[in-house]
């Protein structure tokens, strides 16, 4: 287990951090905690010829207010954003999720932005960014543009990010007073999802007014459950109404087959654990 | 010198071992080094079955501090064949095996080349220089296909896949009747067949291996088992003189029959260490690990039980196909065998026959893994019985109690004809059935089931027994085992007053120094702090038989009791001489010689005072040695036979098919206890590790051979959050064949669990017209199960998802 030789350089700004990924070119990979890069290397399924470390950018890390939105810093460490009082009071979804994310050492390690740009279907926060409309904000030579979640990811372990780009922060609409649960399935503790389901909810009244469901590992890209969330607003807060909304959570997806589950029986537990995460959302 | 009052044994004494071993700072194969130490790398076949037809190494030898680089053909004069040490039957074939492929692989995993560079970076880098060309050949996977007419072959030159078939048969042997006049004549014929499912050893620490070759003798330090059996074996199959090389087992992390082995990297950098005259030192990977150090279980068992209609069991027929894998190991081909005289348990079957055919196949080779034979024979019957007591209507636990051996009737021998010493399953059970709850459980399946609830309930019992104490050395032998089974001990007593205790067990986490050290203590009368454990080396612990089989306490320990009678027996001629009294007119106690009958305060001769009397040597009787150190081999008479009984509480998410162990209560009998807190934590890990087997682990091929769970991302060890707090308590009915009482306690666990929480699973589901489902229970099978009441549900698809697994060299921008 034992890498092949690379570069390494950790700039401490995120121009020098663009200006070493450009002259490298796209033989250089960008580390940013680690979690899922250093197995790569090490199994040697991969071999980049230089690896530019974010870890020391401190600019990167934190989470602050702009108006209606949060900004998380994309090397906000996983442990940072889960115990982050504004992202508890106003993108609770993430909190819940972040807690479900491996185990405490990855959770030290490993960063919110890292994980998004990684864009593993199986990964824990991209069915939430995508339900709650996160947007992605990215670095390159030419400057910064900003990508709406549901159009960052665009295949397995792919993004819209460009070789050259670097993923800085994420702008997250709050969602105050909003309740989330996040329902992870998986055979062992700190495994990554077989499935999962991210879902936030406002109920007014005891009628759910608002519903966000997002999808983990039922495609190779997260998956926004539009159907779930059309047929639960207006409802009200019940396990039969949710229960009855959650049996549209297959629609549209394209679950793998592996080890741990053909697509149908994927597709099968989209539907039960949409219909619990909703159900613990509200409370009901 | 105080009388030692309070025995040491039974004490639930922290680990004198523990700080070292838990904190890392000691002598892990791989934390050692020596000067000008050069690195091994291996390159591995992808393929499960080809021929090589061309390698070029000519890069590989280009790159920075690259040394040497080795194939097959390169070493194929000297590397001789891998060691089987035991052939079952006279007839049985057994391949060459070749610790680097010559011309042809036979499972993915195997060494085709070795790079030995001056670091391990470089020899890493180097192994992707090396190019192999490699002609297809039809890989052979499926055992029950292996055996078919014009199977494609895993061996050309043996012209079959059979390695072996071994019967025992009751009714010839002459231990108890014909089964299948039994099954012929029976009111109930329960058949099944079930599937012991590939599992991988996944120690913690991998293997590791280092040699020497300066020195006079050739050293070898290896994170291995069995020191003492590897030095052996490296001289009897490289043709190195014994006295020539000395082998040693530093700190070893877990072994669990996994590094009970004669494994090719050993040969590998001896022979590379060799023919350099330089020390080379090779340590896994973690996936080589699970790619290519042996796997164990994998056996379909065809099971067919008689009985009556009142649940009296009459005959028992196995017939087991066993994957070898690719070669015959140090033990393969008697793993199955061990299991033998296990099917029939606690019960008292009048007739049985057991057949296995031993298989080759394409895949890493199978040998001992904790339990080693015995829980396949476990979870098999455990099952039946469940699947017995549903054919008649009658508590699982009642149809277990009408057929067991009661305890006014040991010592008792079996349909196998072994004669088990010693048991008291009444007491076990009753005892776990208290602690356990069965009735408001029973009640409450009952409610949950008529409610249709979505979570159900389910309760598994395992009244297992194992036979331990690997083993009367003349059984061994009347099964065609290359070995005795017995151990030695030595004890030293320092000038000091002070104690080494040399043993020939091996330990690899089992807690020997702190065992030993009670032991010893009580026998010599010595503090615990006094005594040092020496083991595994072969030049100060010269002789031995290792550590396996939940051996060492049975056997171990009983040739550290008798080397200790020794000492005591020298010690009293010296003592009564510096007593002033006659040899036969002093007695020992609490560490002390004194007159016999002459009272607590009268003139007393402490174990020390004689050590240093010894050393000192100026007034010894006439003719006695100025020596008390003692040596012992024991070679027990019977094995062990610890028992228990084992309830396991799940629930099943009928919604989804996840499996919750909600409560397990296990009440083990195995005999006297040297230390609980050892005894605890070996059945804490045992059961896990069993658990593991029902749940969680299996070895997964794809049709092409790779093994497709090849990292612990994918071969799913379980960990403290998947598992409930465990319920344990003993009974105590000393095994009466030593006199310590023990009956050893490394296997119980992994061998009574794996049935206990299948029944349980199968319990929860059987309403819904399920009678089995493969190991492990994942969600999916048990889900497809309840879907379709089907018995059979296993089956998964082999394309990557996400995760660890999935990742390919485009993907993970960040």
């Amino acid at each position: 287990m034992i890498p092949a030789a690379f570069d390494y350089v950790a700039p401490s700004t995120v121009d020098d951090a663009v200006r070493a990924l450009s002259e490298a070119g796209e033989d250089a990979k960008v580390i940013a905690g680690g979690q899922s890069l250093m197995p790569v290397l090490r199994m040697r399924l991969a071999a980049p010829s230089k690896l530019i470390d974010l870890g020391r950018i401190a600019a990167l890390r934190g989470v602050r207010e702009d108006g209606d939105f949060l900004v998380i810093g994309a090397m906000t460490t996983h442990y940072d954003v889960q115990r982050d009082p504004l992202v508890r009071e106003h993108a609770a979804l993430l909190a819940v999720t972040t807690d479900k994310v491996a185990d405490p050492q990855v959770r030290h390690r490993g960063t919110f932005g890292g994980s998004l740009a990684h864009a593993d279907p199986a990964g824990d926060l991209l069915a939430p960014a995508l339900a709650l409309d996160a947007e992605m904000v990215v670095r390159g030579m030419d400057g910064t543009r900003t990508v709406p979640a549901a159009e960052f990811f665009t295949d397995f372990f792919t993004t819209a990010l460009r070789p050259t780009e670097i993923l800085v922060e994420v702008r997250v609409p709050k969602t105050t007073g909003w309740s989330a649960h996040y329902e992870k399935f998986n055979r062992v503790a700190q495994a990554w999802s077989i499935v999962a389901v991210a879902a936030t909810v406002r109920v007014d009244g005891g009628t759910i007014a608002e519903a966000r469901v997002g999808l983990t590992n039922m495609a190779s890209i997260p998956i926004r459950a539009t159907s779930v969330e059309q047929a639960l607003v207006g409802q009200p807060a019940s396990a039969e109404s949710i229960r009855a909304a959650a049996a549209h959570a297959a629609d549209g997806t394209s679950p793998p087959s592996d080890g741990n589950g053909d697509a149908a029986y994927r597709q099968h537990l989209a539907q039960v654990l949409t219909s619990r995460a909703v159900a613990a959302a509200v409370g009901v | 010198m105080t009388a030692t009052i309070e025995p040491e044994v039974g004490k639930a004494r922290l680990r004198k071992e523990d700080a070292r071993l838990i904190t890392g700072r000691t002598r892990w194969t791989d934390n050692l080094t020596l000067p000008g130490l050069l690195h091994m790398a291996i390159l591995r076949s992808p393929m499960a079955h080809a021929r090589i037809t061309a390698i070029d190494t000519s890069g590989a030898k280009d790159m920075p501090g690259v040394i040497a680089v080795f194939t097959g053909a390169d070493l194929a004069g000297e590397q001789g064949s891998l060691p089987c040490a035991w052939p079952i039957t006279a007839d049985m074939k057994a391949p060459n095996a070749p610790s680097i492929a010559v011309d042809t692989v036979n499972f993915a995993g195997e060494a085709v080349a070795v790079v030995i560079a001056r670091s391990a970076y470089e020899a890493a880098d180097a192994l992707e220089r090396i190019d192999i060309d490699y002609d297809d050949l039809p890989v052979v996977l499926d055992m029950e296909a292996a055996l078919a007419d014009g199977a494609d072959l895993v061996h050309a030159d043996l012209g079959t896949n059979k390695s072996a078939t071994w019967i025992f048969d009751s009714g010839e042997a002459g231990t108890g009747g014909d089964v299948e006049k039994a099954i012929g004549e029976a009111e109930i014929v329960i058949e099944r067949t079930y599937r012991q499912q590939r599992l991988i050893p996944a120690f913690m620490e991998p293997r590791s291996v280092m040699c020497d070759p300066t020195g006079e003798q050739l050293t070898l330090w290896s994170a291995t088992q069995i020191p003492h059996i590897l030095r052996f074996l490296l001289a009897a199959q490289l043709g190195v003189p014994e006295h020539k090389i000395r082998v040693i087992a530093p700190d070893v992390g877990g072994g669990f029959g996994g590094k009970l082995q004669v494994t090719p990297e050993e040969f590998l950098v001896f022979l590379v260490a060799r023919r350099l005259g330089k020390p080379v030192k090779y340590t896994e990977s973690r996936s080589e690990s699970l790619q290519s150090g042996h796997h164990g279980r994998d056996q379909i068992q065809k099971l067919t039980l008689s009985a009556r209609s009142d649940g009296t069991v009459t005959g028992l027929k196995v017939e087991l196909l066993a994957d070898m894998g690719a070669y015959l190991r140090l033990v393969t081909p008697g793993v199955p065998i061990l299991g033998a005289f296990m099917f029939n348990a606690i019960y008292k079957f009048p007739a049985y026959r057991f057949v296995c055919t031993n298989v080759f196949t394409n895949k890493v080779p199978t040998d001992a893994y904790r339990g080693a034979g015995r829980p396949e024979a476990t979870y098999a019957i455990e099952r039946l019985m469940d699947e017995l007591a549903v054919e008649i209507g009658m508590d699982p636990m009642a149809v277990r109690e009408k057929n067991w051996i009661k305890h006014e009737e040991f010592p008792f021998t079996t349909v196998c004809g072994l004669t088990y010493d010693s048991g008291n399953y009444e007491a076990a059970t009753d005892k776990a059935m208290q602690l356990f709850g069965y009735d408001a459980l029973r009640a409450e399946q009952r409610e949950r089931r008529e409610r249709g609830d979505t979570v159900q309930l389910g309760i598994g019992i395992s009244t297992f027994t194992e036979m331990c104490g690997l083993a009367p050395s003349r059984v061994l032998g009347s099964l065609s085992y290359g070995a005795g089974g017995w151990e030695h001990a030595a004890i030293r007593m320092l000038p000091t007053g002070k104690v080494e205790v040399v043993t020939g067990s091996s330990a690899h986490g089992q807690g020997h120094e702190t065992a030993w050290s009670q032991i010893v203590a009580d026998q010599l009368g010595v503090p615990f702090e006094d005594i040092e454990v020496i083991h595994g080396d072969t030049q100060s612990s010269h002789k031995g038989m290792d550590t396996y089989g939940s051996r060492s306490l049975t056997v171990g320990a009983m040739a550290v009791v008798k080397a200790a009678d020794k000492v005591k027996e020298k010690a009293a001629k010296i003592a009564a001489h510096m007593l002033e009294a006659g040899e036969g007119d002093v007695e020992f106690m609490a560490g002390s010689f004194r007159v016999r009958g002459a009272g607590a305060d009268a003139k007393a001769v402490s174990i020390q005072d004689v050590a240093l009397a010894v050393f000192a040597a100026h007034d010894l009787p006439d003719g006695v040695e100025p020596n008390l150190d003692s040596e012992a081999t024991y070679d027990p008479e019977n094995f062990s036979f610890p028992h228990g009984t084992h309830l396991c509480a799940t629930e099943v998410d009928t919604e989804t098919g996840f499996v919750r162990i909600r409560s397990y209560v296990c009440v083990d009998d195995i005999g006297k206890v040297v230390n609980p807190m050892i005894v605890e934590g070996q059945v804490h890990g045992g059961l896990v590790q069993g658990i593991a087997q029902a749940l969680f682990e299996e070895a997964v091929h794809d049709e092409s051979g790779t093994l497709t769970t090849g990292t612990l991302a994918d071969y799913l060890v379980p960990s403290a959050a998947d598992l409930p707090s465990f319920v344990t308590d003993r009974t105590e009915t000393p095994s009466t064949s030593n006199v310590l009482g023990v009956k050893g306690v490394g296997e119980a666990g992994t061998i009574a669990s794996t049935p206990a929480v299948v029944n349980a699973i199968v319990d929860a589901v059987r309403h819904f017209g399920v009678s089995d489902i493969q190991m492990p229970c994942t969600p999916m099978r048990v889900w497809q199960a309840i879907q379709t009441g089907q018995t059979d549900a296993g089956g998964l698809g082999n394309e990557s998802g996400g995760g660890l697994g999935s990742i390919n060299t485009s993907g993970g921008a960040q």
